[in-house]
């Protein structure tokens, strides 16, 4: 059972990377990304292709797997969240839906249904902690999304620009008034957290199979982990996304796995009965 | 009174419902193939699921992604009456309705306590958690699903042709109009309108926003229900992918946003522009496989989005203002 909690929280970490990068976009720029699994798929096909054709790792592929989803994330503000700041708020979320749907179709076209994997990376492998065993790949992937997020909370919560951040946030208009640059911050937002599902994306190759699809999901899970975290509270998406992969595994473990998805959502379910804006939600 | 039926009656709006109501009659006369007969029927059903939906996404104000959630509950329902019980669907479909009704009562407090975000999120879990159960639950079918039995029967309201789906959809359609447009301009409408305005402030003077949130949340469900139960008899199959479907739920709500939210004509519009599209699109590209079709969709969604934000009806409503 050990092995259960241990194989769910490096499962867990993952989810706490992409729904921290979500996170970010919905707690400070009021958006929910629906594209933003599908912006995880796009990274995952960037290190697949860069590996198929160029041997990169996917190790060092995820900086660039960054850059790319950093100038995609721009590009979704630029073109489609900035234009529709004034629609009524369905609207822009419908449009991320679109958007999804539309890089979805993409990938489909261009790169087929098919499920793809990356026979041999460099974290392939597993590694022995006392008597339990784990892959490679997803503990390195869970360490360094671990990594990824304490960085991001160093950013958010340490440095001037980070307060910047919170303050647009909490309160867009008192923060234009006090000189913030609000457009500026929401586009760097957008492009901080895509960077950051692209780090995690990349990695993920190393041993999730790589389909069109694939941002479903993940992208539900990490709605799911940002609504029970509290939505603008960066902590509690990552601690939520922790307990989702772990009560994903105890309950694989427990009970049955057919029942995984619905016991995590029961858990959300619960959690806001008792604190209806998440569990570390203050707006 | 009666000059305010009179009123009603005269009014534009009435004018429109009036002539599609004729189009609608005379069309399955005028046109004999059965496609175009489909779209007409998925078009109403996905404005009638969205005018449903509106009453608690558009008046109320509270987002809902996972309504498909009680058209699942209504064409289950239907179909597993008629199996165990050999019940007909004239009882079935409002069961259904009655079914997911009372789900909306059971879920609707603790959730209908929830705001936006947390809400839409919460009624995404709800749908999830039953998908899962249903697929679980082999005595309601399981992964595989249920089938409607083939009959051709008025009392069973199966049958072999797809005419008499037609007509039933046409009036079921005209009656969800009805009960959407007299809800919006019933005292209720207005107590949802306040509480979507600023419901601290809408019970400081006195609206009971408890009541009839739970009242909008279960109206919605019921009618979504009913709609389950034709769904179920039309298509003939259900299963918990199809039923229980997060991409249905999204769809209702971009039908009806993409139409004009809080409207009346807003989802009826949105699903005459959306429906068409996907269907056409899907047969003109879809036979390839490569997912074209799928692609526009998504570009249309996008594009519409970023011209007319406030929904296709804004386009009847500049032009009414622009005398003005």
């Amino acid at each position: 059972m050990l092995e259960a909690v241990a194989t769910g929280l490096f499962n867990g970490l993952i989810y706490a990377a992409v729904a921290v990068g979500l996170a970010l976009i919905w707690g400070i720029t009021d958006v929910i990304n629906f594209a933003h699994g599908d912006f995880l798929m796009l990274a995952m096909y960037v290190a697949y292709w860069l590996f198929t054709l160029g041997h990169v790792d996917p190790t060092l592929s995820a900086p660039v797997a960054a850059c790319v989803l950093g100038f995609v994330g721009f590009a979704a503000y630029a073109l489609i969240i900035r234009p529709l700041q004034r629609a009524p708020p369905m609207i822009v979320i419908l449009a991320t839906f679109g958007l999804g749907l539309v890089l979805r179709q993409l990938a489909f076209i261009a790169f087929s249904p098919d499920y793809r994997n990356l026979p041999d990376t460099w974290l392939s492998g597993s590694i022995r902690l006392g008597e339990i065993s784990l892959g490679r790949p997803q503990v390195v992937t869970g360490v360094v999304a671990l990594a990824m997020i304490v960085v991001l909370f160093k950013l958010v919560y340490g440095t001037r620009w980070g307060r910047a951040l919170q303050a647009v946030a909490e309160d867009r208009l008192a923060a234009s008034l006090v000189g913030i640059p609000c457009d500026r911050v929401n586009a760097q937002v957008w492009m901080l957290g895509s960077a950051a599902v692209g780090v995690t994306g990349a990695l993920l190759t190393s041993f999730f199979y790589v389909f069109p699809s694939v941002g479903a999901v993940f992208g539900l899970l990490a709605f799911v982990a940002v609504a029970m975290g509290g939505f603008g509270a960066l902590p509690g998406a990552f601690l939520s996304g922790v307990l989702i992969g772990i009560v994903e595994a105890l309950t694989g473990y427990l009970v049955e796995p057919a029942y995984k998805t619905a016991s995590i959502f029961l858990i959300f379910l619960l959690v806001l009965w008792y604190r209806p804006r998440g569990l570390f939600g203050r707006w | 009174m009666r000059a305010a039926r009179r009123a009603i009656v005269r009014s534009p709006g009435a004018r429109v419902v009036a002539v599609v109501a004729l189009a609608l009659a005379a069309f399955p006369f005028a046109v004999a193939d059965t496609f175009y007969r489909q779209i007409v029927v998925m078009t109403l059903m996905y404005g009638a699921l969205g005018a449903a939906w509106n009453l608690v996404g558009g008046f109320l104000g509270r987002v809902s992604f996972g309504h498909a959630v009680f058209l699942g509950l209504g064409a289950y329902t239907t179909l597993l009456l008629l199996h165990n019980l050999a019940l007909s669907p004239w009882f079935g479909i409002p069961a259904g309705g009655l079914i997911a009704a009372v789900t909306a009562f059971i879920v609707g407090r603790p959730t209908l306590r929830l705001t936006g975000h947390y809400f839409a999120m919460a009624t995404i879990a709800v749908l999830a958690v039953a998908h899962v159960l249903m697929v679980n639950w082999s005595w309601a079918g399981g992964a595989v699903g249920l089938e409607a039995p083939i009959a051709n029967s008025v009392w069973l309201l199966l049958f072999r042709s797809r005419a008499p789906y037609y007509w039933i959809a046409a009036v079921l359609a005209l009656l969800t109009l009805w009960a959407t447009y007299a809800l919006a301009r019933s005292k209720a409408g207005y107590y949802w309108r306040a509480i979507n305005g600023d419901e601290a402030a809408a019970r400081s003077l006195g609206v009971p926003a408890e009541r009839y949130k739970m009242l909008a949340f279960v109206l919605s469900a019921a009618i979504t229900g009913i709609w389950g139960g034709f769904y179920a008899i039309y298509v003939g199959f259900v299963d918990p992918d199809s039923a229980f479907s997060l991409t249905l739920s999204i769809q209702i709500v971009l039908v009806t946003i993409l139409g004009g939210v809080g409207t009346i004509g807003g989802p009826w519009l949105g699903a005459a522009l959306l429906v068409p599209l996907a269907e056409g699109m899907r047969v003109a590209m879809g036979g390839s496989g490569r997912g074209f079709d799928l692609l526009l969709y998504g570009l249309a969604i996008v594009l519409v989005s970023l011209f007319l934000p406030r929904g296709l009806i804004t386009l009847r409503l500049r032009r009414a203002a622009a005398p003005g």
